[in-house]
């Protein structure tokens, strides 16, 4: 078991499971930095599953998949912010509807598109590609991890870089987080704190649509319905554990991953695999809680000067 | 609320939930081979046979504990979704009692049921719990429980109750359990009277008793709740106890109902969500509860008919119910109207006034 | 020393949609280079006149000249971009930020045009802070330091902007006496450099101190501009804290009975942590209305959530009936028959979406009268709402409306209602007729009386000082978290003796004789 644990494919299989989660859990950090719950990723991620694969077919080209579901992505961000600031819906509800239309709609449209019900097999999508570094691939344990990854999870981990620099060394990335933290001094300065949440909803879908389109584009090779089975709303834990930030959400998500991994292992011993299928989801529960915990004794030492 | 607000607030309510109509068919019509025949089975389907119309009042019934439950939760301005998970495992320990305990019939179903209630009761509280230790998000502790609970829920189906012969649900349900029909040639059962009376009581409790009182209070303005000198640890931890306990109800019930004849839920059913459509319709008030679970198990049975007859799945009902929730929720939604009769409104108001 | 005149306000006038004239007729002019005093008590328009100034608010009547050109301002944007900066009393900073990002917030340079130049930035608040002698780490978090570099913090940003024109609201209200010397030589040195700065505040000393000129509102107008040192703090005393309309009240004799709450040596602590009450003790007795008057922000709410029970962030003692409270919940404090008129009714003294009879019984709905073991009587709250309704004149269309859509003064009386129709012993009623009509605050008042009379104790914290003067028995007057001074021949105090006191020019609790029995 030990052996399996220290083995290059433990850490492949890390990196698979957490791609889809990180680009999930940044687009949860820009929406949060802004002031917006953004609970709406599981659906987010579901309709660009399905979406990836319909374009993808469409154009015969992974790329061409990947650019258009961005795209929507981006589109479904800004319906998203329509309806909770220019409508004044509650993000919470809002978002709850958002996941029960992706729920529905993307089995319909699958319908429409194909003819299949529940699952896109007679549609021939294409996949991101894996990486083959062909000098790397020689070296001993790390060639093995660093060559043959997805496309996507390459992505992923640059996403997490490019998103800390947007957020910390960019104008909108200062305007983001002045409106998320508070909106009345950004306001005061002038800063338009609605065109701000709009653009911090559209950049979250678009990075959520990445993580989507990996989960059928990747991860598995087709969409299947509810496929997103809760990961949006792990990575809005994880993200609420990393502080919102990048870095945070990085390193939150990698330990859901090696969780999830775990649990894969697990299920080669005598453990049940209900149970194993629980861990991510306890994990998250027990280290909200902790962080929570103490984040709270730190506000109350801060606060109090008596 | 003045009337003429309310009588707008049902307008608005009413219009949007056309709209939403409007919408589905919309889509119908792009989807469908056979467009027409769709929403007509849809509409017409529940209305067609006995069996039909018996259907919309049997997923009447779980409907309406969720959304009660929901109710009473959400009053107290807790967003706590772990009445998914609380009828999740109601339904499996009103299975495990049913199976395990052997008790005669009459005895069993009632133990069943409240065990369910107790245990849903017990797991909805714990994100609240966590609220005040931790400090951490209600929202995301009660979504990781849901998938907890399902998973808890599938480990004792698989390793404690399971039937061989099945492989992926338990034994049968012995009949000194199943709540009987109470309709010949449908499904209803008592579960039916059973809902009907909490949204009786639910209705009750929060308008008319002293923590219901206290909850809304709590709900509306916490510091107010705060001033008044109400115990908002207290009332929070009640509403959260009781919307599970009735949520977990559900979930027995219909485990034990003549719907199902094992326990054979392997994936959350959803209930969880649809409870807070049924919310959002009726306004936080229990009392309407029935009312909202029955439009929704209509469309609900009727799109289940046309997915047999047409060419159209049944998920499109999930689209509905997510343009019904946006477009009721969407406060802006109308307003300038909404505006303008307040204005109305308050301009004679102080007209009256100033003739004083 | 003939300077230019660099902004001119002229018969501004601003009336807000409740009715209430906030701004009559008010002339400023602005000299470049001076440090000009803006004075009057809460309330009294300087508030409005400087939203009115930056844009905030745009006035209904009046002009705005511009180093001699009629300009409009907008919004703030427009006012910053014409040189106007606001430094507000309760800071607008981003605590998770360093003071370089939340001085260049929305100004930011830019290096290859899509990234911050952070090293630009922080050159340039270097820059701007040393060249204005103000000894900030550029680089910290603004979470992380003091109240007074927050300030300067909050100067730096307008004066990065290019303000010219700075406007300070209370600037001093939060800084120790150290950071208000080093706030004056900045300020002296901005001056020095052509700015202008306009100063409100109320702390006479600190005017007489560093400034030029002083224009003193009072009840929305203009009482005169003048030349600092042409005029003793007295005259300007006198001029800030003025009766227009004497309220006649039929007022009986006080039966003073006994003590009914009791404070000893209270030390109370704002959600902060600062403090703001120091060592007050005094008693109040049933059948008397003691009257507290001062400039908000010297401890009342410290003082009355204390005794309410809304805080428990004191020391020292308090005693209602004889029993110290510090353990006590707000329910016991309310079962000791205690009642409480909010400051601020909206945010803590009503549900606005519930309907008038559940927010009339939110004190009392315990009571066997109104409630079984679980159940609510619902027959009997109808009819005491309809009773209550009647007898305190409260304008709705049924009992059944919500209270947000009342009117201000119809929401007053809905709270003043439910909290006394309880039949309490002490009441506590802070600015219980703010903001709300003439009719409806007569009313109140009266009421206030009628219950002093049988014997109940009250406490009246109130920036009304008409009202605060008419309905006392005893006056106190707040100042720095203790009485300054406390009259109990209230006809006798006059306006100026009043102002002197709320403005610490005399301070009896100094000379240790304040007189409490």
């Amino acid at each position: 078991m030990l052996k399996n644990i220290l083995s290059p494919d433990f850490i492949n299989a890390i990196l698979r499971a957490s791609t889809p989660i990180l680009f999930a859990t940044l687009a949860s950090a820009i929406a949060s930095k802004s002031g917006i719950t953004n609970m709406a990723l599981e659906g987010m991620l579901l309709f660009s599953a399905l979406f990836g694969v319909i374009f993808s077919s469409l154009t015969h080209s992974f790329l061409g998949g990947l650019l258009i579901t961005m795209v929507i992505g981006g589109l479904i961000g800004f319906a998203l912010a329509f309806f909770i600031l220019q409508l004044k819906t509650d993000e919470i509800l809002a978002a709850i509807a958002l996941n029960l239309i992706a729920t529905g709609g993307t089995v319909l449209l699958l319908l429409a598109f194909s003819g299949d019900r529940g699952a896109s097999t007679s549609i021939s999508s294409v996949s991101a590609p894996t990486i083959a570094i062909p000098g790397i691939a020689q070296i001993p344990f790390l060639g093995k991890v660093l060559s043959g990854q997805n496309l996507m999870t390459w992505l992923s981990l640059i996403a997490v870089i490019v998103v800390h620099i947007f957020l910390y060394k960019t104008p909108m990335g200062l305007k983001i987080r002045a409106v998320g933290e508070n909106k009345n001094a950004a306001e005061s300065v002038g800063i338009s704190s609605k065109k701000i949440q709009y653009i911090a909803l559209v950049l979250s879908g678009v990075l959520c649509s990445m993580g989507g389109y990996f989960l059928s584009g990747g991860y598995m090779n087709m969409f299947t319905k509810d496929m997103s089975a809760g990961k949006g709303f792990i990575a809005l834990a994880a993200s609420s554990m990393g502080a919102d930030t990048p870095i945070g959400g990085f390193l939150v998500t990698m330990l859901f991953g090696i969780a999830q991994a775990l649990g894969n292992l697990m299920q080669l011993t005598t453990i049940p695999t209900e149970l194993i299928q629980m861990v991510p989801y306890l994990t998250t529960l027990i280290g909200l809680a902790i962080y929570s915990y103490a984040m709270m004794k730190r506000k109350n030492k801060l606060g109090s000067h008596t | 609320m003045s009337n003429s607000v309310k009588r707008f607030e049902a307008f608005r309510m009413f219009f949007a939930i056309v709209i939403a109509l409007l919408i589905s068919f919309v889509i119908i019509f792009l989807v469908s081979k056979e467009p027409l025949t769709a929403i007509y089975t849809l509409i017409t389907g529940p209305f067609k046979s006995r069996r039909n119309f018996a259907n919309v009042i049997e997923a009447m019934i779980p409907l309406m504990f969720t959304g009660i439950g929901v109710c009473i939760m959400f009053s107290a301005n807790q967003i706590n979704l772990a009445g998914e998970g609380a009828f999740h495992l109601g339904g499996l320990v009103a299975a495990v009692v049913a199976l395990q305990l052997g008790l005669p019939a009459g005895v069993s179903p009632v133990v069943a049921i409240l065990f369910s209630g107790l245990v849903g009761a017990v797991f909805t509280a714990i994100p609240a719990v966590l609220k005040i230790k931790t400090n951490s998000s209600i929202l995301v502790s009660s979504l990781m429980l849901n998938y907890i609970a399902l998973w808890f829920a599938t480990f004792i189906l698989m390793h404690f109750i399971c039937d061989p012969g099945i492989g992926s649900a338990s034994y049968t349900i012995p009949d000194a359990s199943t709540l009987p029909t109470l309709i010949a040639k449908t499904r209803i059962h008592p579960g039916l009277i059973l809902a009907l009376a909490c949204a009786v009581l639910g209705y009750v409790f929060l308008f008319k008793s002293k923590i219901g009182y206290e909850l809304r209070l709590t709900g509306q303005n916490e510091e107010f709740a705060k001033y008044s000198g109400i115990n908002i640890v207290k009332v929070v931890l009640i509403s959260q106890l009781l919307g599970g306990f009735i949520a977990g109800m559900g979930g027995g019930v219909e485990l034990l109902s003549p719907i199902y004849t094992r326990f054979s839920w392997t994936s959350l059913l959803g209930y969880g969500w649809d409870a807070i459509i049924i919310c959002t319709l009726s306004k936080n008030n229990p009392l309407y509860t029935p009312l909202a679970a029955l439009f929704l198990a209509y469309l609900r049975t009727g799109a289940s008919i046309m997915a047999r007859y047409t060419d159209v799945t049944l998920e499109i009902v999930q689209i509905t119910q997510g343009i019904i929730i946006l477009l009721v929720v969407a406060e802006q939604f109308l307003s300038k109207y909404k505006h303008k009769m307040i204005a109305k409104e308050a301009m004679a108001s102080l007209k009256e006034e100033e003739v004083h | 020393m003939a300077k230019e005149t660099v902004l001119e306000m002229q018969h501004i006038m601003k009336i807000y949609s409740n009715g209430v004239v906030a701004n009559e007729d008010v002339s400023l002019d602005l000299k470049k280079g001076e440090i000009h005093a803006l004075l009057g008590e809460n309330g009294a328009g300087k508030s409005t006149l400087m939203k009115v100034l930056f844009g905030i608010e745009t006035p209904d009547h009046g002009k705005i000249l511009l180093n001699g050109t009629e300009t409009t301002i907008k919004s703030p944007q427009d006012a910053i971009s014409k040189g106007i900066g606001m430094v507000h009393q309760h800071f607008m900073l981003l605590p998770s930020l360093s003071v370089a990002e939340n001085i260049i917030l929305g100004v930011e340079p830019r290096k290859k045009r899509f990234f911050i130049d952070m090293k630009q930035a922080i050159r340039s608040a270097k820059e701007i802070a040393e060249k204005y002698n103000f000894d900030i780490d550029v680089s910290a978090r603004v979470e992380e330091i003091p109240v007074g570099i927050k300030q300067k913090v909050e100067i730096l940003k307008a004066l990065y902007r290019g303000a010219d024109i700075l406007i300070l609201d209370e600037p001093t209200a939060v800084l120790t006496p150290q950071e208000t010397e080093e706030l004056f030589v900045q300020l002296e040195k901005l001056r020095d450099d052509g700015r202008t700065v306009i100063f409100i505040s109320h702390k006479l000393d600190e005017i007489k101190r560093i400034c030029d000129r002083a224009t003193i509102m009072r009840s929305g107008k203009s009482m005169g501009t003048y030349n600092v040192n042409e005029i003793s703090t007295s005259d300007m005393s006198k001029l800030m804290v003025g009766r227009e309309v004497v309220l006649e009240f039929e007022k009986q004799p006080a039966k003073v009975k006994d003590v009914m709450l009791s404070v000893r040596h209270l030390d109370a602590f704002n959600t902060q942590g600062v403090q703001k009450v120091r060592d007050l003790s005094f008693d109040l007795h049933g059948g008397e209305i003691l009257g507290i008057a001062g400039v908000e922000g010297n401890g009342q709410s410290e003082l009355i959530d204390a005794i309410t029970g809304l805080s428990k962030k004191y020391t020292g003692k308090i005693e209602i009936k004889g029993e110290d409270i510090k353990q006590d919940s707000i329910r016991d404090i309310r079962k000791k028959r205690l009642a409480h008129i909010p400051e601020d009714r909206m945010t803590t003294g009503c549900a606005a979406h519930l309907n008038i009879q559940e927010n009339m019984f939110a004190n009392q709905y315990t009571n066997p009268k109104y409630s079984g073991k679980v159940m609510l009587k619902s027959k009997v709250i109808q009819m005491r709402s309809d009773e209550l309704i009647k007898e305190y004149l409260i304008k709705c269309k049924s009992q059944k409306q919500e209270v947000g859509m009342l009117s201000g003064g119809n929401i007053q009386k809905v709270i003043v209602a439910r909290e006394f129709s309880t039949a309490p012993d002490i009441i506590i009623a802070n600015q219980p007729t703010r903001g709300i009509d003439v009719g409806a605050s007569e009313f109140i008042r009266k009421k206030l009386l009628e219950f002093r009379d049988a014997g109940c104790a009250v406490i009246l914290v109130s920036a009304d000082l008409n009202e605060v003067f008419s309905l006392s028995d005893r006056l106190a007057v707040m100042y720095k978290g203790n009485f300054s001074g406390v009259f109990t021949d209230v006809k006798s105090v006059t306006e100026e003796q009043l102002g002197q006191y709320m403005l610490g020019l005399k301070n009896d609790s100094e000379n240790g004789g304040v007189s409490h029995e």
